[in-house]
């Protein structure tokens, strides 16, 4: 890879995979939130059953995976060559820079990455069918998947709904470089529009990792 | 003033090296840096040992020449100067100076603070330069230029090839000086006209010598003596996908 693309190139594709990433992050934390606005979880079921079950979701999972393998793998050679090209540190660190999360994006990505596995074991998998059991429901006369009560059952665990809780917090941090910097690497730079991009990068960070958030914690104190 | 000194000291490029402790008294508030590393370097010549070897020309804050990574930043504490400019008022009395070489893979260290920066030379050698024939010297506003172009290829040309923003970096890259050196061309009609060639051999020169990646974290930004914009970057970014697109 380091051989046949740019830098630069390298980068392009890393801010594309991390925009396509993002906007999945949204649609993913859309369905979620319906178990919180909704007193049932007939909504969420609803949802993770069209999810599971049109044709065009399917066939784009696999854009997705391609989009999460290639936004990872890139990041890790990315990351080797920058601590190839400074063999020798210094002895006293450097410490200026203008974005924090920016020297972790491989720490907080690997942790996620660990989230990721652990999170498509639990539900992905079971989603499909291939490990555990889900009960059955009935959604306006349909039978369902009761994915909804596979969730709430989890989060009942308070080692797994505060594990989720700092996973969530790591992608917030993830994210709150992330944002501009995929705008910066793809040359969308403006003296007008970038110091909003900045700014709403780190609003965009909160607020995905605070949504994310409410519903473990919701589920915990209230179900 | 009195200060304590621990400077990097490798006597060869293939040498192991290490710190070593120095002190030096009586050093007016009004000495540059450099000014108070040649009052070390007398005494050391005095007491029959080798002076320690530092990079400097013209003491102006213009060639580029002077570097030295000073107590974790490139030119030390002050922000937009080199360390010739930098003075020793900066500096509380009786405190340590830790003073390093670049570090980079690129930049090796020839002896003490003196690393090879040569790297930068070959970068601008692959493209950074204009080789269409431009005719004679045209009359001054012949050639219509933007006013705003004409400010951003002035404030890029600024760049004095220092090596800072390598220094700084946490990955070693060069993209500020290389996005300078590409923007200052791309923004003039003489620059634009090879623009495409120009950014894509000097980003593949940048690689092949083993500079790191961007990863937007802006120290370099932060720590250059000639305060060069990250907006070049972007620009650089820019032209390279529009090169590799079209
Ligand atoms: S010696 Fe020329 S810039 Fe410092």
């Amino acid at each position: 890879m380091s051989i046949s693309y740019s830098s630069v190139t390298k980068k392009i594709w890393m801010s594309l995979m991390g925009f396509f990433l993002m906007t999945f992050l949204i649609v993913h934390l859309s369905i979620n939130l319906l178990l919180v606005i909704s007193p049932t979880t007939d909504l969420f079921n609803e949802a993770s059953h069209f999810m599971g079950t049109n044709p065009f979701i399917q066939a784009f999972q696999w854009i997705l995976f391609a989009g999460f393998i290639v936004h990872i793998i890139i990041g890790v050679v990315l990351q080797i060559e920058n601590w190839m090209a400074r063999p020798k540190g210094y002895r006293v660190k450097a410490g200026s820079e203008d974005s924090f999360f920016s020297k972790y994006m491989i720490h907080t990505g690997v942790i996620i990455f660990i989230f990721l596995i652990i999170h498509f074991v639990n539900f992905f998998l079971v989603a499909k069918g291939v490990i555990g059991e889900i009960p059955e429901t009935m959604v306006d006369g349909k039978p369902m998947d009761d994915m909804g009560s596979v969730v709430i059952a989890l989060f009942q665990l308070p080692y797994y709904m505060v594990g989720y809780l700092v996973a969530l917090l790591i992608l917030g941090f993830h994210l709150d470089h992330g944002f501009q910097s995929a705008f910066q690497s793809l040359g969308l730079n403006h003296p007008t529009y970038t110091p909003f991009i900045k700014g709403f990068g780190h609003f965009f960070a909160v607020i995905i990792a605070a949504a994310f958030m409410i519903i473990p914690l919701f589920i915990y104190f209230s179900k | 003033m009195d200060l304590k000194l621990k400077i990097w000291r490798q006597p060869s490029a293939h040498a192991d090296g290490k710190f070593v402790d120095y002190q030096v008294t009586k050093i007016s508030k009004d000495a540059s840096f450099l000014e108070m590393l040649d009052i070390l370097n007398e005494e050391l010549v005095n007491k029959g040992e080798d002076p320690v070897a530092f990079d400097h020309d013209c003491r102006e804050g213009i060639c580029g020449m002077c570097s030295l990574f000073i107590n974790g930043r490139p030119h030390g504490p002050d922000n937009a100067v080199t360390t010739c400019q930098l003075h020793m008022r900066k500096f509380k009395d009786g405190e340590t100076v830790t003073i390093e070489p670049w570090r980079a893979k690129p930049f090796p260290v020839l002896k003490d603070l003196m690393v090879d920066r040569s790297a930068f030379d070959e970068i601008i050698q692959a493209g950074g330069f204009v080789s269409i024939a431009t005719g004679g010297v045209p009359d001054a506003n012949s050639i219509p230029i933007r006013k705003q172009n004409a400010d951003l290829a002035m404030d890029a040309a600024a760049c004095i090839g220092c090596g800072a923003c390598v220094a700084a970096c946490k990955n070693a890259s060069a993209m500020l000086f290389v996005s300078a050196k590409v923007s200052q061309l791309a923004l003039l009609p003489q620059g634009k006209v090879e623009a495409k060639e120009r950014v894509q051999k000097m980003v593949a020169k940048m690689d092949e010598l083993g500079f790191g990646n961007c990863t937007n974290t802006y120290a370099c930004e932060a720590e250059c003596p000639k305060e060069i914009s990250v907006t070049n970057i972007a620009r650089m970014n820019r032209e390279f996908l529009v090169a590799k697109l079209s």
